[in-house]
């Protein structure tokens, strides 16, 4: 089933003159891996930022169409554009998490980071806060490296467990979808590595989109790729008939490397 | 051939221009400290000026100072969180132009505007106005400083914080103030340093006074009016006390200075 349904969703950023996506048409799989490919400024990352209306902290974009997240609780879907109040976009954002490019870590503790956002969602028990982060840690895949030094500031830790926190972060709130954007674009091989083995396992809990540059990972992980090319989605399919045969030409020599 | 001795002729100007400003500050710095340490003793920190002390002049400069860290700083701090943050119009630009413009203003000219304003009408010279004018003063560093300091701090922060569901005020309280905190600290330190060591606000506000005194609606005693009044004195044990203080005022900034770099190297 769809997590999310992307309709004909185009956008507009302020100032620009065209729009930097244009009438996109995507599902995002329950409990699936969707990758998003494409070369650079194709709008990958416009789209991905939709997703969860980071947008909107800069003023004047323009969106249009329907992106239509589904609601476990009341079993229907809502269309994540028609939000306007602070405390809709603070549930939305809850609900969908991202993980950016470079690590994001806090100038605070270990743990205060992973705390941060169960706090700002009002748990202030301190042992559920413990156990929370404990059980984030854990899925992130931190746990081990980290349980010994939870006071100690989240800017000593490598990049690569930079990374790993900011994944617990998000997935301390129990989120339905996670967004990655290049998540290991800016780590070395052995955390990449890493990363890519949590995304694959946090699959079962989440769903999961990510933008990547790099072929390998997106046929290594994904379960559903989308291509894009100038805002515009050239293809989507299961990832192994994007990779082996795909329908349109273009996509084809972007994944051959012939052009991006 | 020719570039060669062009060159050689530049590089000995350089390094002639650079000795010949080393020396001047060491002259400054050297004369200062010659004739500042033969005139200290311990009868000038246990004495006011009534008495050739200089005890309540260093306390009158610390709490005008002080008082005038109170003003400047959380005004100055969320007025640079709004220039770099909300502001997203013309008017920011203007506030910001404006800051810049006060921070260049003469300081006798803000000493003649809290003058006209402070002393004049109220009759007589008093500390509260020299507060003021030091504040006034120090409110564009601390402004400017606090808004290049966030500009420093990733957009990506902020994102992330937003992303976690942190709503804007709290997500610049908790986190991007929080990451920009050594630099506008080390900035403030700065601007401390700064304005501790000014006359000219002084002067027409605060003036001075021989004795120690804790009542900032008369006049108030500091440090740098005092030199002021002092230098001009005919008598030995004026001039002396006057390098005395200059002394320690130069040693009390250079501290506070090198306490700014110390914060700053640390972070790393
Ligand atoms: N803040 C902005 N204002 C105006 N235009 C923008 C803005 N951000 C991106 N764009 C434009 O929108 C288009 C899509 O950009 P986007 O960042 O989504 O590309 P991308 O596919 O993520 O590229 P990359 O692989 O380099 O990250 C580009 O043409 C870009 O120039
Ligand atoms: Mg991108």
């Amino acid at each position: 089933m769809n997590m999310m349904e992307i309709k004909n969703f185009s956008f507009t950023y302020a100032k620009a003159s065209k729009p930097s996506l244009k009438n996109i048409n995507l599902p995002i799989k329950k409990n699936q891996i969707t990758a998003l490919i494409g070369p650079s400024g194709c709008g990958k990352s416009t789209l991905l930022r939709s997703l969860n209306r980071i947008h909107d902290l800069y003023p004047g974009n323009k969106y249009e169409g329907e992106i239509l997240l589904y609601n476990p609780q009341t079993n229907e879907y809502e269309n994540i554009l028609e939000l306007k109040k602070e405390n809709e976009f603070i549930n939305l954002r809850q609900r969908v998490g991202m993980i950016f490019q470079k690590p994001t870590p806090f100038p605070m503790s270990i743990f205060d980071n992973v705390a941060y956002g169960l706090r700002l969602n009002g748990i202030k028990n301190k042992s559920e806060l413990e156990t929370r982060v404990e059980e984030a840690l854990k899925g992130a895949a931190l746990w081990n490296e980290v349980k010994d030094r939870l006071k100690a500031s989240a800017m000593g830790l490598s990049g690569g467990q930079q990374q790993r926190l900011c994944i617990a972060r998000a997935v301390a709130l129990k989120p339905e979808i996670l967004l990655f954007d290049e998540p290991t674009s800016a780590l070395d091989p052995i955390s990449t590595g890493a990363i890519e083995q949590l995304v694959a396992e946090l699959k079962k809990d989440v769903t999961i989109a990510i933008v990547t540059h790099n072929m390998q990972q997106a046929s290594r992980l994904s379960d559903y790729t989308a291509f894009m090319y100038m805002g515009e989605l050239i293809e989507y399919n299961k990832t192994e008939k994007i990779f082996l045969n795909p329908d349109e030409k273009l996509t084809e020599d972007y994944i051959t490397g012939r052009f991006g | 051939m020719n570039r060669l001795i062009v060159n050689k002729i530049i590089i000995a100007l350089s390094v002639f221009s650079a000795l010949f400003g080393i020396g001047v500050l060491f002259w400054i710095l050297g004369t200062l400290t010659i004739k500042g340490i033969v005139s200290i003793n311990w009868h000038i920190f246990t004495h006011d000026l009534v008495e050739k002390g200089i005890r309540n002049l260093i306390i009158g400069q610390f709490i005008m100072g002080i008082l005038a860290s109170f003003i400047a700083i959380p005004v100055g701090v969320a007025a640079g969180i709004y220039l770099r943050e909300y502001n997203t119009n013309k008017f920011g630009e203007i506030l910001r132009n404006l800051s810049d413009v006060m921070m260049s203003a003469p300081s006798i000219v803000v000493g003649i505007f809290v003058y006209g304003l402070l002393v004049d009408p109220i009759g007589h010279y008093n500390g509260f106005a020299g507060a003021i004018a030091l504040a006034i003063m120090m409110l564009p560093i601390v402004i400017s400083t606090t808004d290049s300091m966030l500009s420093l701090v990733p957009k990506e922060l902020r994102e992330a914080g937003i992303a976690l569901g942190g709503s804007k005020h709290k997500i610049i309280l908790q986190i991007v103030l929080r990451a920009a905190k050594v630099g506008i600290t080390t900035g403030i330190l700065l601007a401390f340093a700064r304005i501790i060591g000014e006359t000219a606000p002084l002067l027409f506000t605060s003036a001075n006074n021989q004795y120690l005194t804790f009542d900032l609606t008369h006049q108030f005693p500091s440090l740098t009016v005092s030199i002021y009044n002092l230098a001009n004195y005919p008598d030995e044990a004026s001039i002396n006390l006057a390098w005395a203080a200059s002394f320690i005022l130069t040693i009390v900034v250079l501290i506070i200075n090198l306490l700014g770099r110390y914060i700053t190297r640390n972070k790393g």
